[in-house]
């Protein structure tokens, strides 16, 4: 435990309180900053992809453009529509907002490195991930206006279908780690490169990932903001705080999914080469880049961000009945038929994985 | 194509990774955006911009006030009030651009029969207040005698075309 100076002052239970409340702070922000910066980054690598600049006027290449952003919208009326229910208006991006970054409390940045180390870390996960729906429906319902709703459901809709692939997805997860801890998950991974559960698992991993993205609302399956169809889908009567909160929450929500296919297919913090270089390699300042380590965290979370930005950037939007059809016809029994694959392969013992 | 190779390519994802393959490459293609302030984009010789009013060599202003751009304007941008110099000769007395209605379609320039309206390679001027978006006489011929040398050199590099 670190020491920090004037803590021992406290009364005990205050103490454990404070130590909370600093390590959720410690996530939090750096958090945050990611979000802001992955904007950032998104509009970079799209513009980049579309033989253009991107934002580049802001400070040098444009690196203080979230921030001017953020500044702006937190200049900008807050505008109620005069239907709307305002308890309910206001409460949905709260909702939102809570629900993407209250899930992070199981993450493990390292060995040890996590808030809340609890043993059913994968259920606490997809509770609260479930709830940021109810962020989007109550926006939608709220705002009292005929886009926001038709976004609101469509988004309800897909979101519950890509729940139930997820689902058994890390079902999947689970009968290969043997846990629901997301710690262990990522030690039942240790060896290398090679025992990483992208491989026995890889038709979960893609599935997982693609569902994902049809979770987080993102292209190419985006069909409740909908610019072109539905203007913004549910959040079209938000302004200012409130709509950079929902912003905030997809952005935090996409991290998130980043995060966990790394802690659960790539091995979170452990490194590729374990079990390949030497302990003497590994002692050297600049070897124990190989070695296991946070770096490698966020290389691997990076890299699925790089792909959410990629997927925007590449595919048409899907039509709503295509993304019914993939949610439910294709992935839910390509899920279904591997978790039997899984079965056969633990009960024979098939290595490195399963031995 | 049979049946068993659509299937396979559709579970591999064939398609979606030639589309991922194409906008990856194109990360790294050269980017086209003219950054403004920095760069800016060719002009061709031709270019409307600006209006100015020119002199002859000799210092004698060349419009003669036939007021064939006035009306050939199809904006109406251009207002032009004439009276007789002392020596008789024909000139105008008022030549006004209103900038505001201006489309740039630069028929005023074509219409001149001596090379007196032109437009200049001059973009990058703006108005703080409405008025200064209205021009007069003085203010285009102070343009036309600014820019003299390269409003020449674009009609002579133009002329066999004319």
């Amino acid at each position: 435990m670190p020491e920090i100076p004037l803590l021992d002052l406290l009364p005990s239970g205050l103490q454990t309180l404070t130590l909370i409340l600093l390590k959720i702070i410690a996530i939090v922000t750096p958090l945050l900053l990611c979000v802001a910066y992955l904007t950032y980054a998104e509009r970079r690598v799209i513009g980049f992809m579309q033989v253009r600049m991107g934002p580049n006027r802001v400070g040098p290449i444009g690196l203080l453009q979230p921030i001017a952003d953020a500044v702006k919208l937190a200049f900008k009326e807050l505008i109620i529509p005069a239907g709307a229910n305002r308890f309910l208006f206001i409460l949905a991006p709260i909702i939102s907002l809570s629900a993407a970054l209250s899930a992070w409390a199981v993450v493990p940045f390292g060995p040890d490195r996590v808030l809340a180390d609890i043993n059913a870390g994968l259920l606490y996960i997809l509770a609260m991930t479930s709830m940021g729906i109810y962020g989007v429906i109550i926006a939608g319902w709220a705002s009292n206006s005929k886009y926001a709703l038709l976004g609101a459901m469509r988004s309800a809709a897909q979101m519950v279908s890509y729940e139930i692939a997820m689902g058994f997805a890390l079902v999947g997860v689970l009968m290969a780690a043997g846990s629901l801890n997301l710690g262990e998950i990522v030690n039942a991974q240790a060896g290398g490169f090679g025992h990483w559960f992208v491989w026995p698992l890889l038709p979960l991993f893609v599935v997982y990932f693609i569902s994902g993205v049809a979770e987080t609302n993102r292209a190419p399956f985006d069909v409740s903001e909908g610019e072109s169809e539905i203007v913004a889908g549910f959040h079209v009567e938000y302004s200012g705080m409130s709509f950079s909160v929902f912003f905030m929450a997809e952005y935090a929500n996409m991290i998130l999914i980043s995060v966990l296919s790394s802690v659960m297919f790539l091995g979170g913090w452990l490194s590729p080469f374990e079990g390949v270089v030497s302990a003497e390699t590994l002692a050297s300042p600049l070897g124990s880049l190989l070695d296991s380590g946070f770096h490698w965290f966020v290389f691997k979370v990076a890299l699925f961000l790089f792909l959410y930005l990629w997927f925007r950037a590449t595919f048409p939007r899907y039509r709503y009945d295509q993304i019914m059809r993939l949610g439910w016809k294709v992935f839910i029994p390509v899920t279904l038929v591997w978790i039997l694959v899984i079965g056969v392969a633990i009960a024979a013992g098939i290595g490195p994985w399963f031995d | 194509m049979n049946s068993a190779q659509r299937l396979i390519k559709t579970f591999l994802l064939w398609e979606l990774w030639k589309g991922l393959f194409l906008t990856g490459r194109y990360l790294f293609a050269k980017k086209v955006t003219v950054r403004y302030p920095e760069e800016k984009a060719p002009q061709s010789p031709r270019f409307r911009g600006l209006h100015a009013l020119r002199r002859y060599e000799n210092g004698e202003e060349r419009c003669i006030a036939c007021k064939l751009c006035e009306a050939v304007c199809p904006a109406l941008a251009i207002t032009i009030d004439v009276e007789p110099r002392d020596d008789g000769s024909r000139r105008t007395t008022r030549y006004d651009i209103d900038l505001s209605k201006c489309i740039f379609c630069g028929f005023c320039e074509e219409a001149c029969p001596v090379d007196s309206i032109v437009e200049t390679r001059i973009f990058e001027y703006h108005g703080e207040k409405r008025s200064d978006l209205l021009m007069n006489k003085v203010k285009l011929l102070a343009v036309g005698a600014d820019e003299e040398g390269r409003i020449a050199e674009d009609r002579a590099v133009d002329a066999k075309y004319r």
